[in-house]
């Protein structure tokens, strides 16, 4: 369908299609949550939280109705891996949530597909309706008594922060996409108030890698706190843009060799809520305990306005924000009124100062993630790139 | 005349209730199809939704208020929304807005007075390696540039009947 840009061999397309699911099925479920806690696996949305953790928690959590939610809200910009992922991949993610169904006893399941993608939407239903057909889905999956579930696709209606899981919940529910106080968490009160796990795409399909392959081949690539492998989505000035798989650990110096990005002058790592790497630190890996990340990766080259860049960014969640709380609602317009004035050169250091402060606050004060992670772009680009951004003749 | 027009839309949300539910979680698949199918969420509509639903109208059009993709005002046959945001800015995106004004002969935010086109923007489509990228309805074009504006404009033009969907074959 669309002409996707894939490097290298993905280890996605050696699974076959039920494999994990089987493997799965052949013991209790409490097997498989131990074969994903041992594979170290955590989210590929970006949080990186421990999945077994997650799915721990909901089995705890009392219920008779539990939900098992994929997140295909990809908003990020720079992020595209979950399109990929849903085009080629889709019986993957499917049977990665059978497999979460099957772990913590849901029978339902929902995909939120992003209003985007809604050109997808017709295959994956195909796929859903060739999985039932196969007993991958529906009653007394692959002969198991008891074990029913299937699989529904909703839309999203174009808005980034019903990305975030509680907003995801809310917009389900027929609200307004306004991200809830955490806690109380989803896997205690999600959908219609029952106990849920809501999962990135990736991270669906890696259980299934995980179960078919087995943990210890997982746990045994990558670094100690972030195991396995990762999909990138590469964009920007590079030679090579499309989705990658790396290690996870990988050096921003190493990717961009291999997406023939060298030459760099910096690298957006986790997109607009992300944070702007100078080519000073290329030597930094791209893991949870370094610079952490969805998938995104934004190459910038020497060319670059680095001021353009946070005015974009900083436009994108003024756009984005859902205007519930002040930090976010305020203080975004106001970063974005500071890059203006960088860019007359009007702006004074002391005034600089205070803008830094105001990111400051908002990471701290914002209900949810999109307001905390607004301001990062700007921050780590004040702090790399003074000598580019100060003292600018003016555009008028 | 007016009526008739009326009731053929009550009739059609009635439809869409049965099929979606009458609970609260319904109301955005039934927003979503009153969008595909008609272009446009009125004030009416709203009204009857709610009833449905039993839910305050206001309930409605404050969810219709917060999806950038549920306008309540009356939309072209084809909303385009070009991508502005980075990897698309750094690819060019702001010469085929350009273009796309000057083709269309309306700014961002309008649209024909055929209504034919609305324009507009959208963020991240996820088409970043392949940008500049835009959505027409619901199909995705990569890689436009302002010589090919005026391709995918007559395209859209001659499209047969109404609506272009996703009728991407794979
Ligand atoms: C503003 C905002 C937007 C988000 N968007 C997404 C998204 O598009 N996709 C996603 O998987 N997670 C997104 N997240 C993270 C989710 O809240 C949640 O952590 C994730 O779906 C958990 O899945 P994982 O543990 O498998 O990564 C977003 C978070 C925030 C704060
Ligand atoms: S931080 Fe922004 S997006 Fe999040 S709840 Fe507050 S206003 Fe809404
Ligand atoms: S930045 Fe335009 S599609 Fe992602």
């Amino acid at each position: 369908m669309i002409a996707e840009t894939t490097h290298g061999s993905l280890t996605f397309s050696t699974i076959e299609p039920g494999s994990g699911l089987d493997a799965a099925l052949k013991r209790p479920p409490a097997d498989a949550l131990r074969r994903i806690e041992s594979s170290g696996l955590r989210g590929r949305g970006g949080a990186g939280f421990p999945t077994s953790l997650k799915w721990d928690l909901a089995i705890k959590s009392p219920g008779e109705y539990k939900y098992v939610i994929c997140n295909a809200d990809e908003g990020e910009p720079g992020t595209f891996k979950d399109r990929v992922i849903l085009s080629d991949f889709a019986d993957l993610v499917f049977e990665g949530m059978t497999i979460g169904a099957f772990v913590i006893g849901a029978k339902h399941g929902i995909v939120y597909l992003r209003g985007e993608y809604a050109y997808l939407r017709a295959h994956l239903e195909t796929v859903l309706r060739r999985r039932r057909a196969q007993n991958l889905l529906g009653k007394k999956i692959r002969g198991q008594d008891g074990f029913d579930f299937d699989i529904e696709i909703r839309m999203g209606a174009g808005a980034y922060v019903c990305g975030e899981e509680t907003a995801l919940i809310e917009s389900l529910e027929g609200q307004r996409g306004e991200p809830r106080n955490r806690p109380p968490f989803p896997i205690d009160t999600g959908y219609l108030g029952n106990p849920t796990i809501v999962n990135n795409v990736e991270t669906f399909a890696w259980v299934v890698c995980i179960l078919a392959k087995g943990a210890k081949w997982f746990k045994e690539i990558g670094t100690k706190k972030s195991t396995g492998l990762k999909l990138f989505s590469v964009s920007g000035d590079c030679r090579k843009p499309g989705v990658y798989e790396f290690p996870m650990g990988i050096t921003v110096a190493k990717l961009l060799e291999e997406v023939g990005g060298e030459g760099a002058k910096a690298v957006q790592v986790g997109g607009a809520a992300g944070q702007c790497v100078p080519a000073s630190q290329f030597d930094r890996s791209i893991a949870f305990e370094d610079v952490p990340t969805g998938g995104s990766i934004i190459v910038f080259g020497p060319q670059r306005d680095m001021l353009r860049v946070a005015e974009n960014f900083l436009e994108f969640f003024a756009d984005e924000s859902c205007g519930q709380c002040t930090p976010c609602r305020y203080g975004t317009p106001k970063l974005i009124e500071g890059v203006k004035m960088l860019q007359q050169g009007r702006c004074s250091m002391q005034y600089l100062h205070e803008l830094c402060s105001l990111g400051e606050t908002m990471q701290l004060a914002s209900k949810c993630g999109l307001g905390q992670m607004a301001p990062n772009a700007f921050l780590s680009i004040v702090d790399h790139f003074q000598d580019e951004i100060l003292g600018r003749a003016g555009r008028g | 005349m007016l009526v008739t027009e009326q009731e053929r839309l009550r009739d059609d949300l009635v439809k869409m209730a049965d099929r979606f539910g009458r609970d609260r979680s319904a109301l955005m698949p039934i927003l979503q199809e009153l969008k595909r199918t008609r272009y446009h969420i009125s004030e009416y509509s709203m009204q009857v939704i709610a009833d449905l639903l039993d839910i305050h109208p206001v309930e409605v059009s404050s969810v219709v208020s917060f999806y950038s993709f549920l306008e309540d005002k009356p939309q072209g046959q084809f909303v385009i929304r070009l991508c502005r945001t980075i990897a698309c800015d750094m690819r060019g995106a702001d010469h085929v807005a350009r273009q796309l004004v000057n083709d269309l002969g309306i700014e961002f935010g309008e649209t024909t007075p055929d209504g034919k086109f609305t324009l507009g923007w959208a963020n991240c489509l996820g088409m970043c390696d392949q940008g500049p990228a835009m959505l027409v309805n619901e199909k995705v074009y990569t890689q436009v540039t302002p010589e090919k504006v005026h391709a995918i404009l007559d395209e859209c033009r001659g499209t047969f009947g109404m609506h272009a969907t996703a009728d991407k074959e794979r």
